[in-house]
């Protein structure tokens, strides 16, 4: 193993760069600002690749631990390791920093050094989240992550950006109070903060399963899950690109992967008890959703609520609990990374030219912008989870164990098919196909190289991953075939 | 070469040409684009006809191994691999043959199209993802393949984005088949749930095993396992071959440009059904109930979309209608458990009409993109070598004898004749009169479109519809012109095996050429047997047909549509006055698509933004969430008055609240028998 602490790397390069660009000041210095944050994004990114590359998919437990003696009083450390579930969100994370830069090169203009600052340090924050092992730690980071973003869409939105943010602030704050409650909770009974103790910890059934609901409340505001998923939309319609980017591609992330780091392994009893509520809830989000996705006007609006049905998927695949449905959903999720990613940055190139989101105001943008329109049409496919995309293998799995499960579940589940297809291919016709709709159209610019770079790449990704999953699925089965040996011992 | 070397030749070397000409599409010049892409698909030829004469060499020579492993995840692996056998290569040499004559075509049907180069990058895309579909060795593989093709067909369909006819036209292809889909992966699901693989091999091996296997699906009633994933598995053959109820994308997919007419919604992905379901043989043939399903679904299909190919007046409809309805007649045929005709049927059917609809694209050129039939008319004179291979495709489609689609159809109607599964009286006769029908109104194109008086050249400015650029017609006095070569040559080299490739019956499917490829439980369904045993070689086959009701009844078609449309051309319009209800309800194709526009693309909607503006705005929004922060405001609101500034309400307000606790704490033993903390922590254990 390397002796380099990377998981601290990860984590500190991205905030260290951030206050590097923060000292930059006031807006004259806006084009080394940029670069500054660039250069500590694509750092922070690249001290994430040993990661990978030392990643023993074999070794069952966390690797690249780091732990230092932080609160001694209340027995909490400094505890940092990733295991098969979260190494890749690391990887994920710090790339797409990278591109949330690269993206708000031109389109953001005044607070550049903030803005760019907010990105890195959120960014690394996110990594902190990923790779905590301290409950408290966790607890930090996942409180801390918040603030930035709030500015991000405070600052920098749209015309009622601060009701946005507010809804968002407020609906995600509620949610970890719950999840503070629980961690003193679980403190008190085990006298650590360690994540992986907890793990161990005998729980009544009835203590799970208020454990279990605390969790639940956490995290389904951040999921989002049906019925606490109104604040995501008004929060990408109102944040800049790079907002939508990093709230789709990471943030929703965070709640799915507080549901495998802590309700399953902490409480799986009461997860048992209460699959059939998450389910549930889950396909409510695949069928529901689809559905309201369709009648959307505003293309981001559509977007956000495509990923809400996508985020469905994940949970659904945890809550059946067979190796299939859980690696299934984590696919799901680093390619909702790459996708969300890909379609919000997508609509901010046409939203920087044309200064609307309105579907009606397009139509006809492949005449202006052909290789645009041929790359949102991988994009789109890819949100339709046409196979040879990344979209395709985690609904693939997901839906292939469903029907292990139940078959009417993945009947409702694989209706995603057919909505996915119809809300994405709709919204492509009427933006992208047909005659030139006005003459703001006509006089759309094709991308430009940056914009090429960033949306190839997305692209590369998109592909590489429906056509080799196996890059991502192998670092995940040591580590998803412990949880489920865990999940399935009781615990009282 | 090994077998399997070859096949990933001919796999790759059309998205070879394909990324070339794709991805370099506004660099590379035009002869560039064509060139690679038909060498490409050249090279795919070659190989494919050199693996065919392997795997002809015995079943040894078959291949049957991953290529690579696409991903592993609990106790299944996915591999993308090559299953090469007689079908196989069957498929593939069909496949690549038709492609390449549509790709030399091509040259010349969109010589003037500004979209040239990305033409040629999508049908050489689509000719790779055909060939993954029917190379594949397990059902990831067909899945991708199928969904593949469907994606290429949705970006041809709509190829001309600015016609809103056309980018409507391929949302539906891909919705409708999204709906096959569906079903098909319900049954890719239930495979993997019940046989642990999605290999063919473990599965068709197993399958015996769960022949009588039952799967609860509701309640207490139990389901056949065979019969639910077969019939899973034929919901998403009749998506993508287009079956009843299902089948309303493939009229509108001739939105499209032609040479994809052609290649994609007539020889070879509307038959990827057929073939999947022929591929499927072991598993159907043990669902007596999932058989007699697709046949009649075949049936309606084969019969009544034929009628709705009389009443078209475009002439690439009346082709699109008679494809759906031979569709229909592969459909039956594999109901009838007579997979390897269906599979002849889907040969031969894509040599003639893949020369038809080349044909008929030819018509159009020859028209200047006019293609009404009420405006075409004597084009024999004017473009003798487009008669000449428009007449031997539609002898052919009509089942002259002596021609190949003579060979597969009466096949098709001896196996339903045979056939006793529920449904195969209803089957047999709806092919029967079919029969009459295909060469009605075969025959009505070809006179209206060859023969009689010359209607053209009276276009006026003022009727040119959708896309005037596009359908600009001949103007008064300007005459057709015969095609250029590349147009003429594809045509007539199709033209060959349409007429000659019905003598390959014998072998087909009498010998022992599908022999552990195609399964077939002679006992249960000994249609195939009973057919070899009245089987008296090819010639001897078309001889007899003459006395038989097929023959004349195709005849009589042939000979009412001459009587309609060339002696008293005033008897339809009699008719369709006379008869206006029946006419209205074809014209209408059975009212499909208005129901679908309401009931399912409307309600969609409708309930998209009911959802949306009843729940979530209104009840989650305003109700729950709005509805918190007021009463929060309300409570604070409430609050505050006691918040008022003056000492002795305070004062007054502890007073109050001390003489009620002390209240409490002195009744509470009077009133509960024990002290108020006793009952407190009581109250707690009790939970």
């Amino acid at each position: 193993m390397s002796s380099y602490p990377l998981l601290s790397l990860a984590v500190w390069i991205p905030v260290a760069a951030g206050f590097a660009v923060l000292a930059t000041g006031a807006d004259r210095n806006a084009a080394l600002a940029r670069r500054i944050a660039l250069a500590g994004a694509a750092l922070g990114f690249l001290v994430t690749l040993p990661l990978y590359a030392g990643f023993d998919t074999a070794r069952s437990g966390m690797q690249f631990e780091e732990i230092h003696a932080w609160i001694p009083h209340f027995n909490a450390r400094y505890h940092l390791g990733v295991d098969g579930i979260s190494l890749l969100f690391v990887i994920l994370n710090s790339l797409v920093t990278v591109f949330v830069i690269l993206a708000g090169w031109k389109a953001v203009e005044n607070q550049v050094a903030q803005y760019n600052a907010a990105f890195l340090i959120m960014s690394g924050l996110m990594n902190g989240i990923f790779v905590a092992l301290d409950g408290l730690l966790f607890y930090v980071f996942f409180e801390a992550s918040l603030i930035p973003l709030y500015l991000i869409v405070g600052v920098w939105g749209g015309p009622r950006r601060v009701y946005a943010a507010i809804k968002f602030f407020l609906y995600t704050l509620s949610g970890s109070l719950l999840f503070l409650v629980a961690i003193l909770y679980l403190f008190a009974r085990s006298g650590s903060f360690a994540i992986l103790e907890w793990h161990l910890l005998p729980l009544a059934l009835h203590e799970q399963v208020w454990l279990f609901i605390a969790f639940l409340v956490a995290f389904a505001v951040k999921v989002p899950m049906f019925p606490l998923h109104t604040w995501l939309p008004d929060a990408h319609v109102e944040a800049p690109t790079g907002g939508s980017v990093v709230l789709a591609a990471i943030a929703l992330k965070l709640g799915a992967y507080g549901f495998v780091r802590f309700s399953l392994p902490i409480t799986p009893d009461a997860a048992h008890e209460l699959a059939w509520l998450m389910i549930a809830l889950s396909l409510i989000a695949v069928v529901y959703i689809g559905f309201v996705a369709l009648a959307q006007t505003d293309m981001k609006k559509l977007v956000a609520y495509s990923s809400i049905s996508h985020m469905g998927f994940v949970t659904l695949g945890f809550f059946m609990m067979s190796a299939l449905a859980i690696e299934g959903a984590l696919v799901q999720m680093i390619s909702h990374g790459f996708v969300s990613a890909a379609m919000f940055l997508s609509i901010g190139v046409l939203y920087d030219r044309m200064h609307s989101r309105q579907i009606a105001d397009y139509g006809g943008v492949a005449h202006t912008m052909p290789k645009f329109a041929a790359l949102f049409m991988l994009f789109a496919m890819a949100n339709a989870g046409l196979p040879a995309t990344s979209g395709f293998v985690g609904e693939f799995m997901v839906i292939l164990a469903a029907v292990q499960f139940n078959f009417w579940v993945a009947f409702a589940a694989a209706s995603t098919l057919i909505l996915g297809a119809a809300y994405t291919l709709w919204m492509y016709k009427r933006v992208i196909f047909g005659a030139v709709a006005n003459d703001a159209v006509r006089a759309l610019a094709d991308l430009s190289g940056r914009e090429y770079l960033i949306l190839g790449l997305l692209a590369l990704c998109v592909l590489g991953m429906g056509l080799y999953p196996q890059a991502f699925t192998e670092v995940m089965h040591v580590s998803v075939n412990d949880l489920l040996q865990h999940i399935a011992l009781k615990k009282y | 070469m090994k077998t399997e070397t070859l096949s990933l030749i001919a796999a790759l070397a059309p998205l070879v040409g394909a990324l070339i000409a794709g991805l370099f599409c506004r660099v590379v010049p035009r002869w560039l684009a064509a060139g690679v892409t038909i060498a490409g698909v050249a090279v795919s030829f070659l190989a494919s006809l050199c693996v065919f004469l392997d795997v002809l060499k015995g079943a040894e020579h078959f291949f049957n191994g991953p290529v690579y492993t696409w991903m592993t995840s609990g106790a299944y692996t996915f591999s993308v691999g090559f299953l090469i056998d007689t079908l196989t290569a069957t498929m593939m040499l069909v496949v690549t043959f038709v492609s390449l004559m549509v790709h030399i075509y091509t040259i010349g049907y969109m010589r003037d199209d500004p979209g040239y180069n990305r033409f040629f990058c999508y049908i050489s895309l689509f000719t790779f993802s055909m060939l993954m579909l029917v190379m594949a060795n397990n059902f990831m593989q067909l899945f991708f393949g199928w969904e593949a093709v469907g994606l290429v067909s949705y970006l041809l369909i709509g190829f001309w984005y600015t016609r809103p006819t056309a980018i409507h036209a391929n949302l539906k292809a891909f919705l409708v088949n999204r709906v096959g889909d569906f079903g098909f992966l319900l049954g890719i699901g239930l495979v993997l749930a019940h046989f642990g693989s999605l290999d063919y091999a473990t599965v068709f091996q197993k399958a015996p095993e769960l022949a009588h296997a039952t799967i609860n699906l509701w309640g207490a009633s139990e389901w056949s396992l065979m019969t639910v994933v077969c019939v899973c598995l034929f919901i998403g053959a009749m998506g993508k071959s287009a079956q009843v109820p299902l089948h309303v994308w493939l009229p509108d997919s001739m939105e499209g440009p032609t040479p994809i007419s052609a290649l994609i919604h007539a020889a070879t992905m509307v038959t990827a059904g057929i073939f999947m379901v022929a591929r499927m043989s072991p598993l159907f043939e043990l669902s007596a109930t999932a058989l007699s399903l697709v046949m009649t679904i075949g049936a309606i299909t084969a019969l009544f979309m034929g009628f709705l190919g009389i009443v078209q007046n475009d002439i690439k409809r009346v082709v699109a209608y008679s494809t759906l309805s031979q569709l229909g007649y592969m459909t039956v045929a594999l109901g009838a458990s007579a997979y390897s005709v269906a599979i002849f049927h889907l040969m031969t059917h894509a040599f003639f009409k893949a020369l038809l609809f080349l044909a008929a694209g030819s018509v159009i050129i020859g028209m200047r993109h006019d293609q009404d039939m009420r405006r075409m008319g004597g084009l024999k004179k004017y473009m003798p070598w487009t008669w000449a291979t428009c007449l031997i495709g539609s002898l052919a489609l009509i089942g002259t004898p002596f021609f190949s689609g003579f060979y597969s159809k009466d096949s098709i109607i001896e196996a339903v004749a045979l056939s006793n599964i529920p449904g195969s009286g209803f089957a047999y006769f709806a092919v029967l009169a079919g029969i009459f029908v295909t060469a009605f109104y075969s025959f009505r194109l070809y006179f209206l479109v060859f023969h009689g008086e010359e209607r053209f050249g009276g276009r006026k400015t003022e009727d040119r519809g959708r896309g005037a650029e596009e359908h600009h017609g001949l103007s008064p006095g300007q005459k057709p012109h015969e095609s250029p070569w590349v147009v003429v040559v594809p045509l007539i080299v199709l033209a060959i095996p349409s007429i000659l490739s019905g003598f390959v019956i014998e072998p087909l499917l009498y010998g022992s050429f599908f022999e552990g490829v195609i399964h077939v439980d002679t006992e249960a369904h000994g249609v195939m047997a009973a057919l070899r045993h009245h089987f008296s070689g090819a010639l001897g086959m078309s001889l007899h047909a003459f006395m038989t009701w097929p023959f004349w009844l195709a005849l009589s078609g042939v000979g009412l549509a001459w009587a309609f449309y060339l002696k008293r051309p005033d008897i339809p319009a009699a008719i369709r006055r006379r008869f206006s209800f029946l006419y209205t309800l074809l014209d209408n194709k059975y009212y499909f698509d208005s129901v679908n526009e309401a009931v399912f693309a409307g309600g969609a909607r409708l309930l998209g933004r009911g959802l949306w503006r009843g729940v979530d705005v209104a009840v989650i929004d305003s109700l729950a969430v709005g509805g918190m922060a007021r009463v929060v405001a309300w409570g604070a609101t409430f609050l505050r008055r006691f918040q008022t500034g003056y000492v002795h309400h305070y004062a007054f307000t502890m007073i109050i609240g001390l003489a009620v606790f002390l209240g409490l704490w002195v009744s509470f033993p009077l009133l509960f028998g024990m002290g108020a903390q006793e009952w407190w922590w009581r109250w707690i254990y009790a939970r």
